[in-house]
């Protein structure tokens, strides 16, 4: 295959590649130009498109920069970048969103995947963050999720959630000692970075253990400089039955390294939301109380059990320390 | 060349890397191992479970530092945030050496997630030493460099990979991870002898060698890391023991991971080839 000649068409919307990489300037423009053709969706069959962003023939950009060999076209050499970007970064949310997976089913989860990621490419070193605007996402574009939106939505932040409970930041615990001697009206406490207060919809939290006992073995490759095989979505299972409308509020957290999540009455959750603003602990329990229908409850007993269960969990630390 | 600067000066035998599905049997049994492979983004995390379980590999085994987003040959300025965690595990982990591909992977801002090739240029390779420059100097560790396995080739490139690796590691006075089935595959996949690759690159910069499985396509190779090594490979290996000495090794096995003790007895396989190397130079 002879070397196509680059063509007048080549504007500022369909970037080509310098004949010579002689600066890093030029290797820049090298390098956008692959990254465009790696994140440009497959098609249904996943292959490459047959079109560049200017409607020119996939096949003669490629052939621009490419070499072919005696095998492969220069085409066929960049479709197997594309084909293994789009399999590793679908097959890491494929794993890491088998709540969302469940609520759209297969195949639609793969379209809003792809979608996603087309218009939020990973801006992070770490595919662990591959995720962190998926929620961003589906508040713009929620029809990429029907009719299940509000539940996608919920799910998709209680999977995040998840996330940051894994591995995100903690800071030293406070322990009842060391704020014994300050008034509530004056102590203001901070949360763990890794824990999410989330107020849902739906029962995600019974849906996603359902959904998880019916996966098996998710194992991820590491360090492979290969992905060789599309996303597992073609594979069927059996699925669970979608939640119900259920206003829940939900603490997604870990404890000795382990995730759990746990659900908080309206007025706990208001209390930690509260105290997560930056309130002293007696306006946060001021206001939940304030705010409460309910009246047959005991809140000095009541508070003080709940601020010892979080206090056990290692959910507090300093107001200064949590943010930074 | 067992010890060298690019290494720590270190004499290390044959490494697996360290793997999720791994984790319940090294903690409980306590297998002996001469050292573990990290794949260090994988811990640049800011806490949980993936800090408790190298802190518990920590307190028992030699850990080395291996990275998959350093992106050497991206035109873009290192990613500042990953540098800083990087120098924080290296601090927590105190590898004797790191090692990171010889690639680029993210443009803009932008992460492909993926070990690219590079265009074979004087001016690249320039670019690409300055970058393993720098970060040796702000991480303060020797770091080896990987050949990757590639499926394309550009029309820019002014050499061989093997002439671009050599004049990137003399430029940047660092050292190789010299990965003999990504030469392997890359050869097939080019055409090319790999044994004129292994023979033409700067052997005293070997710092460590890597192995691995790889799959067979209709028209060409995948670097799948999901086999035991194959025999041309192992071959490849035993030349490349002649050639830079008993070198650090290690076997990758990343994906449709087995048993912790297969992947280890694939990997002790090596030890034959270090032992005939050792013999002969004895003799």
């Amino acid at each position: 295959m002879k070397r196509s000649k680059l063509t007048n068409s080549a504007t500022n919307n369909s970037p080509r590649v310098p004949r010579e990489i002689s600066s890093p300037a030029k290797l820049r423009e090298l390098q956008r130009v692959m990254a465009a053709a790696l994140f440009r969706p497959l098609t249904p069959r996943w292959d490459m498109q047959k079109r560049w962003i200017d409607g020119s023939r996939m096949g003669e950009v490629a052939a621009e920069f490419i070499k072919p060999n005696d095998r492969l076209s220069s085409f066929e050499r960049l479709e197997i970048y594309n084909r293994q970007y789009w399999f590793r970064v679908l097959d890491c949310l494929y794993d890491d969103y088998p709540g969302l997976r469940a609520v759209v089913g297969e195949r639609k989860f793969i379209k809003l995947i792809t979608v996603y990621l087309a218009r939020y490419p990973s801006d992070s070193y770490t595919l662990r963050d591959l995720g962190n605007r998926l929620e961003h996402f589906l508040r713009e574009e929620p029809h990429w999720a029907a009719p299940r939106e509000e539940l996608a939505l919920d799910m998709a932040r209680f999977e995040w959630a998840q996330v940051v409970a894994f591995d995100g930041p903690s800071k030293p615990p406070i322990k009842p000692d060391d704020v014994l001697d300050t008034s509530p009206a004056k102590l203001r406490l901070g949360l763990q970075p890794y824990l999410s207060l989330l107020e849902l919809d739906y029962a995600v939290d019974d849906f996603l253990i359902a959904v998880k006992k019916r996966e098996s073995d998710v194992l991820r490759g590491e360090a492979s400089n290969a992905v060789q095989s599309a996303p597992k979505a073609a594979k069927r299972r059996k699925r669970v039955r979608p939640p119900k409308r259920e206003k829940i509020y939900l603490a997604v957290h870990r404890h000795d390294n382990m995730l759990y999540y746990k659900r908080l009455d309206l007025e706990a959750f208001a209390i930690l939301t509260a105290l997560s603003r930056g309130a002293t602990v007696e306006e946060a329990c001021a206001e939940a109380v304030t705010a409460s229908s309910r009246t047959k409850i005991d809140w000095p007993v009541q508070i003080k059990e709940w601020f010892n269960n979080w206090a056990a969990l290692g959910w507090f630390c300093r107001y200064r320390e949590c943010c930074t | 060349m067992p010890a060298n600067p690019f290494n720590g000066f270190t004499e290390y035998g044959i490494g697996i890397g360290l793997r999720v599905p791994h984790y319940r049997h090294i903690l409980a049994k306590k297998p002996v191992v001469d050292w573990f492979e990290i794949i260090s983004e994988n811990f640049m995390v800011d806490g949980g479970r993936p800090l408790e379980v190298l802190d518990s590999i920590l307190e028992q085994y030699r850990v080395v530092q291996h990275g998959v987003a350093m992106y050497f040959g991206s035109a873009d300025k290192f990613d500042r945030e990953h540098q800083k965690r990087l120098k924080r595990l290296v601090k927590r982990t105190k590898t004797p050496w790191l090692s990171d591909h010889l690639c680029w992977g993210s443009v803009d801002g932008r992460y492909t997630h993926d070990l690219l090739p590079m265009p074979y240029t004087f001016a690249v390779a320039r670019h690409t030493a300055e970058k393993i420059r720098a970060a040796r100097d702000y991480l303060e560790v020797p770091i080896c460099v990987e050949n990757v396995s590639s499926y394309a080739e550009y029309y820019a490139s002014e050499m061989t990979e093997w002439e671009f690796l050599s004049e990137v590691v003399e430029l940047a006075d660092c050292g190789i991870l010299l990965d003999v089935n990504n030469i392997y595959v890359s050869s097939k996949n080019h055409n090319f002898d790999p044994y004129d690759y292994l023979n033409n690159i700067p052997h005293r910069r070997v710092g460590q060698i890597h192995i691995a499985g790889h799959s067979k396509f209709e028209k060409y190779l995948l670097d799948t890391h999901d086999h035991p090594v194959l025999d041309p490979v192992w071959q490849m290996y035993a030349h490349a023991i002649k050639l830079v000495g008993s070198t650090a090794t290690l076997l990758e096995w990343d994906d449709r991971i087995p048993s912790f003790d297969e992947v280890h007895n694939e990997a002790l396989k090596a030890n034959k080839f270090r032992d005939q190397q050792l013999a002969s130079s004895a003799a």
